[in-house]
């Protein structure tokens, strides 16, 4: 035993006792493993949580530096500061936080008075600031040595251009819509209209273009219709190259002298360094996404394999389960030794998964289903386990090489994955051992219990006992099996939902999973969801930019009216409604709008509700067109103020600085404390700045709100109108969304109907998971995988099998060479070889000339020829090494010599064989033997010879005498040139040349054409003519017919009756007979399904004469190329296109069938007198056999048919790639194809399963596939036979 | 790995395409160079596949059977066109996506640019790497059959993607990982070439071809960067990178692998004799 055995032996015993383990406590391992899987991930709480998130850190404003870009030397506490604090910030980013309110508010004025105003003040902070420089002992620095400044924006932002600052400092304001000019804005009738027109119209998703610019998010700034605290914030944003603390703190107590905010409680300690993640495209997403789509799919094709278990989706979810924690469990690992990962965990994911795989998972599943149902569940995992033992560590090693060979790269990236994944191989072996073996064990459990409730006939009748032994963990064992023949009957039924047409199987997916209904939940839900989204921002901006531009209110349905500016100081409620009588719809559109959208705004600003002022004080107070002094604002500032840029879109940065081409990724800036500015407008500036067609436009704002007001008084009158006029917008959407999703769920149940039959409750329940018990085959639920079935191969024949034969019992098979092999079908065990082993020279394949001598007449039976004689008797006695001149050991080297040269002489042409031959045959071999003592009398004899074309009993009279036979041939190769030499004289001329061979070993060289068996006898049909019956049990010859000098190519064997068809389109009938009394024949086997005639036994003790009895000399023109027999009427197909049936009893043609245009090639008749014939053109016709008419004609083919079966219902021709086909019970249909055998539906078309017979000789095609009794199929392979059992689950079914 | 010039590089991970598709610039000699290409592509495809045919109709007839093999040749050529046409769509696929791993990009934030990034390179890259990965994947199987050693190894479809996952693998690391030299780096591509050629294939043949078309494919981009019809940014293998053969050879063996488990599909010809 070598190391290697030793090693592999110790291995599978660990394996085997590991399995006994899990299968024996599954409970407390499951625990186990999930403790040290949660163990081993613990430290995976300590690493961030990926994402694309910035991350913050801040730093007292004072004393702030920029930190040194050398890792090393930085002042501080290392723990603390984040590693990206290196170097310098991309920018500086200070605000102006501007708070503004027109103060004290006139209760007549007009919405936009809330923003025009403070709006306007924008520009002139801007130039202040621009215009600031610090002037000091250094001399002036004025801002735009510090800020950051900006060259081109990025060519696509075209339309931008004139909004964001280029060439210069990067200062933000709203100022920017109006290009920071005082003049635009005064000019710009619509302000809202300007600031929104950049706004996207879709979803929302970035920062835009409102919020880049006022640097505040857009509710927060105040700047709409419907504020009700009329306070407007807004920032003037600042980015700076360098931190210049005496610049920045100048500027900040400036700007706080010039607009003090007394009640500002702002604290201005910390500079937030913000650092953006590397953000990912789209561009980048896409290979991400598609090694992704490659893992799953490669999960999907290997989980797709996990057959014949209980649960498929639990035990693909455990083999999931076991990678991915094992990766888990590596990282945590390499965590805990202090390995930090750098590399992007998302991107190597998918890598390690497929280098750790989930082969070995599907191995163990595999391995251990296939272990015999009937054992212990404990043992299965044992066997299972302990058979892949060997495998699983080979390949655990040689993935553990190939890691490690990665890891001397020294590439530090490969380096890390590869120690990813050599922990993670090491981790999900042991999650394989553990984990999923348990599981299994339980699977298998499961499935088992479920057997046992469900079938408990069926385990009754299964074998009781088979040996609980490991190493016939795979074998069959056919001694095992019931040795009555049984037939199969599938129920087609259980059957049908196995092979279901695809497009019914694909429907039935999708009514089974309710994949449909799913899809309609699930795109409702993100219909809603996107309704949702939207609504308080997106949907209302959108609606709002969407009314404010197209509604034709804003645009041509309102003509500015040539009021101007302070002829209408402000709008009287009802002066306003006198004098816009006429349109009183887009008038309350408007009311509309901004009612919803105050409502909105309020549930939006609950947190602005404690300094909100109260609406309209006093609603009852006379409006006479007036300023009249309202309450004093007072702006406030609290915590939420703080840092207001917090309430930005996480993008807003690094969206502002990609539009100048700027990469924020992996990058930080520093944000700044903003400085708080607070302006107070009195009323007169706000009535100033205010456009003449702005007092028009929006004098509808207090009516609005007079009509609310008055609609709390009088329910019954403002409100539907009001309330009509908000639902033309608002139902409006809603309306068209209820529509188009009532439109999708129609189409999508429309195409449910369509796809799902009415019936298909009652057709698709067996196909439900919860009838699945119902069929017997069902609570499996899948065919049986194709390890299941084993085939059985028979070795022996040394060169191709030509001709097979069987009957229930005894199957025989006949080689090239000649040779016949006898075994018992049931067990595959080889019971004889014809001829005897003893007699066989050497493995050439050339036998001994023993039918020679057997057949050998009676003259030869006299006792003048000892060694004749004594050979003769010995071949009776059939001795198992029939000592042929056993006592002359040189003998038989002599012999071999000889053969071997006539053998290179042959050529195989063994019909003209005369008797002469076997004469010198004889004579030959004689006079070898006694060469030496002979050897002085030599020459003459030969030319004795020569005169010896004689007939058989001439030339044995001959050869009576040793003398003469000594000197015919004494001088060995003399004498064999010689006789040749004789020959050739002869009028036998040709003869040398073309059957030199006949002379000598006739019938070794004449090859077996056609075989048949029934009982113990068999019947061979050689290519020389000669027919012969061999008794299958002993290996006798029990006679022989070689009156016939052409080639038999068919051969049927019924009863007691031989029909033998020939090269030359004769057709001649044997009878066997016995020489003891007929009663002598015993029957044996049982009566089969088909009730073929029982075959007669023949007793090896009587003699049996084979006698031809009738011979139809020219049956046919040409060579007969079928011939079947069946219920009394013999069946011939020949080459020349005809078909004949004789009666077998006394040889009478009866009918000739003519219909085929080309050569027959195959016949099936069967009991109920169907007759088939396929014929080489293709067609199959169906004939009378009673009447002789043809009853159906078709074209199935293009090519011819090479074979033909009948079944009950229809001819089943072979029609792909098989040459051989055979059917099993009614319905399975078996084809051999190249080196596999393939079990098909007839009723569906559909492939079952296919067998492969080997591994090694895959070219080879199996020939030829013969069905026996008990659904075994036996097809020649090569030089090999397979049986192949009929699948075990449909054994199971009888 | 220094790419100042990842647009000319675009054509690196074309792997399978290899000996086709190539970065061409200048314009009349794309269309010249193409139509060539596409000519010798045509010609190759045409002369291997009614090859197989004719092979297999010849086989057909045997001891036992004489039929003609027209139905089967009829099926074997739509199977034929269903194969080229789904190794075509992998190739042009794996063209695109493995196109942009090799891109450096900016980020980006509208849409219009993100398209422009997907279609960067040059429109007639992923039908030239879904034409070649045609030819290539079906000859695979094509000499599998000529040599008469069907290939069994491994020959599941997880395999094929476990294969598929590791040549985008190696592509990946190509570009996005830090090598100290370049010899560093074609070196651990070759080994990791030859690791995937032993880990899913192991055939004689899969490795003469694959080489084959590794020496090919390298020869024809020398040559036109011999002419000038593109350039790379810094060879250091005569005209083009060293590492370009690993990557060549691996994407020939993926190829070649997706080929053989396509042509699985069909049974094999029953008569070989």
């Amino acid at each position: 035993m070598t190391l290697t055995e030793k090693l592999r032996e110790k291995i599978s015993r660990a394996f085997y006792n590991h399995g006994l383990l899990c299968a024996s406590y599954p409970i407390p391992i499951i625990l186990f493993t999930g403790l040290c899987i949660l163990a081993c991930c613990y430290p995976l709480l300590k690493l961030p949580l990926p994402g694309t998130g910035p991350v913050e850190y801040s730093t007292p404003v004072k004393d702030y530096s920029p930190p040194s870009s050398e890792p090393g030397h930085q002042q501080g506490d290392p723990s603390e500061r984040p590693d990206w604090y290196l170097g310098a910030p991309v920018a500086y980013i200070q605000q102006i936080l501007v708070k503004a309110t027109v103060s004290p508010w006139h209760k007549n004025f007009l919405a936009v008075d809330v923003f025009r105003s403070p709006l306007s003040r924008v520009f002139q902070l801007v130039e202040e600031i621009r215009n600031h420089a610090l002037r000091d002992s250094s001399g002036i620095r004025s801002l735009e040595e510090v800020c950051l400044q900006v060259t081109d924006l990025l060519p696509s932002l075209k339309k931008l251009r004139d909004l964001l600052p280029e060439h210069g400092c990067l200062l933000l304001s709203p100022g920017n819509f109006w290009q920071n000019d005082r003049e635009r804005f005064n000019s710009d009738p619509d302000i809202i209209k300007t600031i929104h027109q950049h706004e996207p119209k879709t979803l929302q998703t970035s920062a835009t273009l409102k919020d880049l610019l006022f640097g505040v998010p857009g509710k927060y700034s105040g700047v709409n219709l419907y504020n009700r605290k009329r306070v407007v914030s807004y920032t003037v944003t600042l980015a700076l190259q360098r931190y210049d603390s005496r610049f920045l703190t100048s500027l900040r107590s400036r700007l706080k002298l010039l607009h003090p905010s007394p009640n500002c409680t702002l604290r201005e300690e910390h500079v937030v360094h913000v650092h953006f993640k590397e953000e990912i495209g789209i561009a980048e997403l896409i290979p991400l996404v598609t090694t992704y789509i490659i893992l799953f799919a490669y999960i999907y094709f290997s989980t797709r394999k996990i057959d014949m278990v209980k649960s498929k989706w639990g035990l693909a979810l455990a083999a999931v389960v076991t990678v991915l924690s094992s990766l888990l469990m590596s990282v945590g690992l390499c965590t805990l030794f202090g390995l930090t990962p750098t590399l992007n965990g998302g991107e190597i994911f998918p890598y390690l998964v497929v280098v750790i795989g989930l082969e070995n998972v599907l191995v163990l599943t595999k391995s251990v289903v296939s272990t015999p149902v009937d054992l212990e569940v404990k043992l299965r995992i044992a066997q299972g386990l302990s058979s892949e033992s060997w495998s699983i560590m080979k390949n655990m090693a040689t993935e553990l090489g190939i890691i490690l060979i990665g890891y001397f790269t020294l590439v530090p990236a490969i380096q890390e994955f590869c120690l990813f994944a050599v922990v993670g191989l090491v981790s999900d072996f042991f999650l394989q051992m553990f984990f999923f073996t348990t599981v299994l064990s339980i699977d298998i459990r499961r499935m088992e219990l479920a057997d046992l409730n469900k079938r408990l006939p069926a385990e009754a009748c299964m074998p009781s006992a088979k040996p609980v032994s490991r190493s016939q963990t795979y074998e069959r064992q056919p001694a095992m099996r019931p040795a009555t023949p049984h037939t199969i009957t599938l129920q087609p039924s259980s059957f049908r939902n196995l092979r279901l047409p695809k497009r019914l199987r694909v429907i039935y997916f999708f009514a089974r999973t309710r994949l449909a209904q799913r899809l309609i939940m699930a795109g409702t839900v993100i219909w809603i969801g996107i309704l949702v989204y939207t609504d308080p921002a997106g949907l209302r901006t959108y609606l709002t930019s969407q009314v404010t531009e197209q509604s034709p209110l804003g645009e041509a349905g309102l003509p500015p009216m040539p009021v101007p500016g302070g002829v209408l100081p402000a709008g009287d409620a009802k002066l306003a409604l006198s004098v816009f009588p006429s349109e009183p719809v887009q008038l309350s559109e408007n009311q509309t709008q901004q009612q919803r959208e105050q409502k909105e705004g309020l549930e939006s600003r609950n947190g602005l509700e404690a300094n909100q002022q109260p609406w309209a004080q006093g609603p009852e107070s006379p409006s006479n067109g007036q300023p009249e002094p309202g309450t004093k604002a007072e702006v406030t500032w609290g915590g939420e103020d703080e840092e207001i840029w917090r309430k930005l879109s996480f993008r807003h940065w690094p969206s502002l600085f990609s539009y100048y081409n700027i990469t924020l990724a992996k990058r930080y800036i520093s944000i700044l404390p903003a400085i708080p500015v607070t302006l107070y407008l009195n009323p007169r500036e706000a009535l100033e700045v205010r456009h003449p067609q702005e007092a028009n436009r929006y004098h509808s704002f207090f009516p609005s709100s007079l009509g609310k007001l008055e609609a709390v008084d009088r329910p019954g009158e403002a409100l539907p109108k009001l309330q009509g006029h908000r639902d033309v917008t608002l139902y409006k959407v809603a309306a068209l969304g209820l529509a188009s999703g009532i439109l999708l769920v129609l189409l999508l149940f429309c195409l449910y109907r369509v796809f799902c039959p009415k019936n298909y409750g009652q057709n698709g329940l067996s196909h439900s998971r919860r009838k699945r018990g119902d069929l017997p085959c069902d609570d499996y639920g899948y065919s049986p995988p194709e390890t299941e079935i084993v085939p059985l191969v028979l070795r022996g024949h040394l060169m191709d099998i030509e001709c097979l034969a069987s009957d229930r019992m005894l199957l025989v098979s006949c080689c090239l060479v000649g040779q016949i092999r006898v075994w018992d079908a049931q067990t595959g065990d080889c019971l004889t070889v014809i001829p005897k082993q003893g007699l066989r020279r050497d493995s050439s394949g050339i036998f001994d000339y023993q039918e020679s001598w057997d057949q050998s007449p009676d003259p030869k039976n006299g006792l003048e020829d000892p060694f004749d004689n004594s050979h003769q008797l010995k071949r009776m006695l059939s001795p198992p090494q029939p000592p042929l001149f056993c006592d002359q050991p040189d003998l038989t080297s002599l012999i071999d010599t000889n053969f071997l040269e006539q053998a290179t002489v042959v050529a195989p042409e063994p019909r003209h064989r005369t008797v002469c031959s076997r004469h010198k045959d004889t004579g030959y071999n004689f006079g070898r033997l006694v060469e030496k003592v002979y050897e002085e009398q030599s020459a003459s004899n030969c030319m004795n010879f020569a005169g010896f074309p004689a007939p058989h009993g001439q030339a044995a009279s001959c050869a009576r005498t040793g003398s003469a036979r000594a000197l015919s041939c004494g001088t060995g190769e003399g004498g064999c040139s010689a006789r040749r030499k004789s020959l050739g004289d002869e009028p036998l001329a040709g003869f040398e040349k073309s059957s030199p061979v006949s002379a000598w070993a006739g019938d070794l060289e004449s090859s077996v054409w056609s075989l048949d068996l029934r009982g113990n006898l068999i019947v061979a049909g050689r290519s020389n003519g000669k027919l012969e019956v061999w008794d299958a049990i002993e290996g006798t010859l029990r006679c022989s017919d070689e009156e016939g000098q052409s080639g038999i190519t068919a051969l049927v064997f019924l009863n007691n009756r031989i029909v033998a068809a020939r090269l030359n389109g004769s057709l001649d009938f044997f009878s066997l007979e016995t020489h003891s009394s007929y009663n002598h024949l015993q029957f044996r086997g049982t009566p089969s399904r088909s009730s073929i005639p029982s075959s007669p036994m023949y007793s090896s003790n009587d003699l049996i004469m084979c006698q031809l009895t009738h011979t139809v000399p020219c049956a046919h023109q040409k060579p007969i190329t079928a011939l079947k027999a069946a219920a009394g009427r013999l069946v011939t197909g020949s080459q020349d296109h005809t078909l004949k049936v004789y009666r077998l009893e006394d040889s009478c043609c009866l009918f000739t069938l003519q219909g085929h245009s080309g050569a027959i090639t195959a016949v099936y008749i069967d009991q109920t007198m169907g007759l088939a014939s396929g014929g080489q053109d293709g067609a199959i016709c169906l004939w009378d056999v009673l009447t002789g008419s043809r009853v159906s004609h078709m074209y199935a083919h293009r090519g011819d048919a090479p074979s033909l079966t009948l079944s009950p219902l229809f001819p089943a021709q072979d029609l792909g790639c098989g040459a051989s086909l055979g059917v099993i019970s009614d319905n399975l249909l078996v084809t051999g194809g190249q080196g596999c055998v393939s079990f098909w539906d007839i009723g569906y078309g559909d492939l079952l399963q296919t067998v492969y017979l080997g591994k090694s000789n895959e070219s080879q095609p199996a020939r030829q596939i013969l069905v026996l009794e008990n659904a075994a199929i036996v097809c020649n392979f090569g030089s090999e036979l397979s049986l192949v059992y009929v699948p075990s689950v449909l054994e199971k079914l009888d | 790995m220094v790419k100042p010039m990842p647009r000319l590089e675009n054509c690196t991970w074309s792997c399978s395409c290899a000996a086709r598709g190539r970065h061409k610039n200048q314009l009349e000699k794309t269309a010249v160079g193409l139509a060539a290409k596409v000519g010798e592509m045509l010609s190759s495809s045409v002369s291997s596949s009614p090859l197989t045919l004719v092979g297999h109709g010849t086989r057909t007839p045997s001891t036992s059977s004489l039929r003609s093999s027209s139905t089967n040749s009829l099926n074997l050529n739509q199977h034929l066109v269903q194969r080229s046409l789904v190794l075509f769509a992998v190739g042009a696929f794996m063209a695109l996506v493995l196109n942009l791993l090799q891109i450096q990009r900016n980020v980006t934030l509208f849409p219009e640019e993100v398209i422009a990034t997907i279609f960067s390179s040059a429109w007639w890259v992923p039908p030239c790497c879904g034409t070649a990965a045609a030819v290539v994947g079906l000859l695979y199987p094509c000499i599998d059959s000529h040599l008469g050693e069907p290939h069994k190894f491994k020959r599941e479809w997880a395999s094929v993607m476990r294969c598929i996952a590791v040549f985008v693998g190696i592509n990946h690391a190509s570009a996005k990982l830090d090598f100290a030299n370049n010899v560093q780096l074609s070196l651990t591509l070759a080994a990791l070439s030859l690791g995937l050629w032993w880990t899913f294939d192991r055939s004689r043949s899969g490795l003469g071809l694959g080489i084959t078309i590794a020496f090919l494919a390298t020869l024809i981009t020398q040559f036109l960067v011999y002419n000038g019809v593109y350039q790379y940014t810094s060879p250091d293998f005569l005209y083009i990178r060293s590492w370009l053969p690993c990557i060549f050879f691996s994407g020939g063996v993926t190829v070649g692998n997706i080929g053989r488990q396509l042509a699985m599909g069909i049974p094999e010809k029953p008569h070989t004799d």
